[in-house]
Formats: structure tokens, sequence, C-alpha cells
């Protein structure tokens, strides 16, 4: 049986699909049976975060409709034989994401998968409360601004309320907060909501801290999830909260801003 | 960062505090709305229904408050009756 984790947020725009793509392939490469699915209808984007964009033939809802099968709408990625993109569709309406369809799917996946990660569009609408509905965990993907964290919260609200273990009276979903594009500077500048901040007011689990790093575009505009650039600081972040996830105790790296000595403060250093 | 910046930066920090406090504010409201029982509107109306048997309220006379505390709920009932009630009596 595989672990379903929803990825979402509320607000759009937040980093879900450059999470989703980073942790499915984090938990790939340490060996774990992955597939990352991309429930934003009519906007799918993670094909081409993940670089497979040319490889679609056919997708989520050609399988939901039974157009094809999960064999044939699977793409395996190059990089990592446990990994797999299920894309999204590109035309079709949005209400084509069926409960009992995605059900059916997650269900056969769950017989070969360790992980299934479900990259949820942005809103509280029909698509992302599908791609929430069968999660067993959900990664609150949180950017440190009011109305981030504000929709962050109306999520958690759908999540204890709308999901199918809220609805079945099971163990609630298990809920993570990731807070990305972070800018330490920033925030000790008084600029930016700190960790703390977020923290006083939706009070999670801490997935991690993920900067605000140039190392994202760079990623995204070559199709490599940033976890591969493990030279950047939002790649090892990454490659944390997958640790984390998996049990690991880690420190958080990248919460605090360089600290600058007093003369180049001084002296505009 | 110069001279001048390094004495301000000690002053009041920037606006991240007032962020803070606006969301605290906003979102206990919508938890609040949120854990707000479904029953609550037809419970209002039924009670102003009872009311209206008995004396002339105005169709907004009754307001239900509905309160989470930290080991109880509070289901605040205010009804306000006209003037005229007391002069008949
Ligand atoms: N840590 C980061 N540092 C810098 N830029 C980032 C970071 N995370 C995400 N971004 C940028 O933010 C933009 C949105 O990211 P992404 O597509 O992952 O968000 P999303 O939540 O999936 O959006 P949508 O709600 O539209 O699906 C992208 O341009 C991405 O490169
Ligand atoms: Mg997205």
């Amino acid at each position: 049986m595989a672990r379903i984790i929803v990825i979402t947020s509320g607000k759009g725009g937040v980093g879900k699909t450059t999470t989703a793509a980073a942790l499915a392939m984090g938990l790939a490469q340490r060996g774990s049976r992955t597939a990352v699915i991309d429930f934003d209808v009519g906007l799918r984007n993670l094909d081409l975060i993940m670089g497979c964009e040319r490889r679609v033939v056919y997708d989520f809802v050609n399988v939901i409709n039974h157009e094809a099968n999960l064999n044939q709408a699977l793409i395996r990625d190059k990089r990592c034989d446990n990994l797999y993109v299920l894309p999204a569709s590109q035309t079709r309406d949005k209400d084509a994401l069926t409960k009992e369809g995605v059900g059916r799917v997650l269900d056969e996946l769950s017989q070969g998968f360790d992980f299934i990660v479900c990259d949820s569009p942005a809103g509280i609408e029909h698509g992302a409360t599908m791609a929430m509905y069968y999660a067993d965990d959900a990664v609150v993907v949180t950017n440190p601004e009011v109305s981030s964290v504000r929709d962050s919260d109306r999520m958690l609200g759908i999540l204890a309320s709308k999901s199918r273990r809220a609805e079945s009276n099971e163990e609630p979903i298990r809920e993570f907060l990731l807070l990305t594009r972070y800018d330490a500077t920033r925030v000790d500048n008084g600029e930016m909501l700190s960790v703390k901040d977020v923290q006083d007011i939706l009070s999670l689990n801490l997935l991690g801290v993920i900067p605000e790093s140039k190392a994202v575009l760079n990623a995204s505009n070559a199709g490599v999830p940033v976890i591969l650039d493990r030279e950047s600081d939002a790649g090892l972040a990454y490659g944390d909260a997958v640790g984390r996830y998996l049990g690991e105790d880690l420190p958080h790296r990248f919460v605090n801003a360089e600290k600058k000595g007093f003369f180049s403060r001084l002296f505009g250093g | 960062m110069g001279l001048l910046d390094y004495f301000r930066s000690s002053q009041p920090k920037g606006s991240a505090n007032v962020a803070k406090e606006r969301l605290q504010i906003l979102v206990a409201h919508d938890r609040a709305e949120r854990h707000r029982p479904s029953y609550l509107p037809n419970l209002q109306r039924e009670i102003l229904e009872v009311i209206r048997k008995y004396v002339d309220v105005d169709m907004n006379a009754v307001s239900v408050n509905y309160e989470q505390e930290e080991t109880h709920e509070v289901l605040e009932l205010n009804i306000v009756l006209p003037d005229t009630v007391r002069n008949r009596a």
C-alpha cells in the first residue's frame, strides 16, 4: 500500500509544483517507488518541471475515462528508475476528475508504489479538493506572507473536514508545513514574517524552510527538479525536508541570515 | 548597509509585526466561522418564530452568537424586545 501525500496550499504560485517535483524525486532517490500526479487539469506544469513534457502521450484523465491504462500513461523518469510521472490533461474540463475515478487510479497505483505525491492546483475548488481527498499526509506549502498564511489555514480546515479520512472518521491526515521562498535577511530586517511568526499562527509540524533561491528558476528552465542541484541552498533544503519526512531529525539550515560583521555593516559591505 | 542604516536598524522593526497582528485576528475570525455549527441559521429562524407568536418583534430582534472557549462552547442568544411590551404589561 502506498502512502498518499498531497502538496497543497490554497493560494496559487507559492511553490507547490516545485515542491511536488522535489519531494517525489527525493523519495525516489532514497529507494522508494514513487509516482507523482499532476492534478492541475487544464494547466499542466509538472511535466515541464520534471523535464518530461515531450514524452506525454496519455494523461490522468485518459486513465480515469478508460481511454488508456496506467502503464501507458505513466512516464518513467530518465534520471531515477523509481520515479514515475502521471501528467494532467491539457484541455479537458475540470470535472473530468471524479471522486470515483481518482479513487480507482490511486487504488491501482497503490499496488505498485510506496509513495504517491499529488500536486494540487491552487484554490479550494474541485481540483484542489480532489487532490487532497484521499491523502494520508498533507504538505501545506506556505510563503511568509499574509494571504498565503491565511489560505493555508483555510486549507487546514478543509483537510480536517472534507477528506476521506475525515468523512470516515479515521485518523486525521498528518499535516506538515513547508515554508518556501524564505528570505532570512528580510526576516532579520523585520520585513518578512519569520518561521516563528508563521508557526505561532499555524502551529504545524515543520517539514522544512526553503529559501528564496535563484536555483529554482534555473532548475525549472532546465526541467530538472531543484533537489538534484546539490550545490544550491534550495536543493539542500528540499533534501533535508525529504529526510525529515522519512523521520530523520535534522536541524533547519538557511533559517538565519549570514551575519555580517560590525565593520562590513558600518561601511556598507 | 551604511552607517545611518546601522543605527536605524535598532529602531522599531518593519512591517512584519503588523502582518502578524493582522493575521492573528483574521485567522481567529476564519476559524470561528468554520466551527460555527451549521444549524445556527435555522435555530435563529425558529426561535424568532416562537417569539413572534407572543411578541411583535422585529425580524432581526434575535441574534445568535456562537463561541468556542477552551473547554466548552457558548451559545449566546440576544433578544431585543420593543419598548411597547413594557408599557403593555
Ligand atoms: N524557493 C523559491 N525561490 C525562488 N523562486 C521560487 C521558489 N519556489 C518557487 N519559486 C517560483 O515561484 C513560481 C511558482 O512556483 P510553482 O509553479 O512551484 O508554484 P505553484 O504553487 O505550483 O503554482 P500554481 O498554484 O500556479 O500551481 C515559479 O516561477 C517558481 O520558479
Ligand atoms: Mg502548480
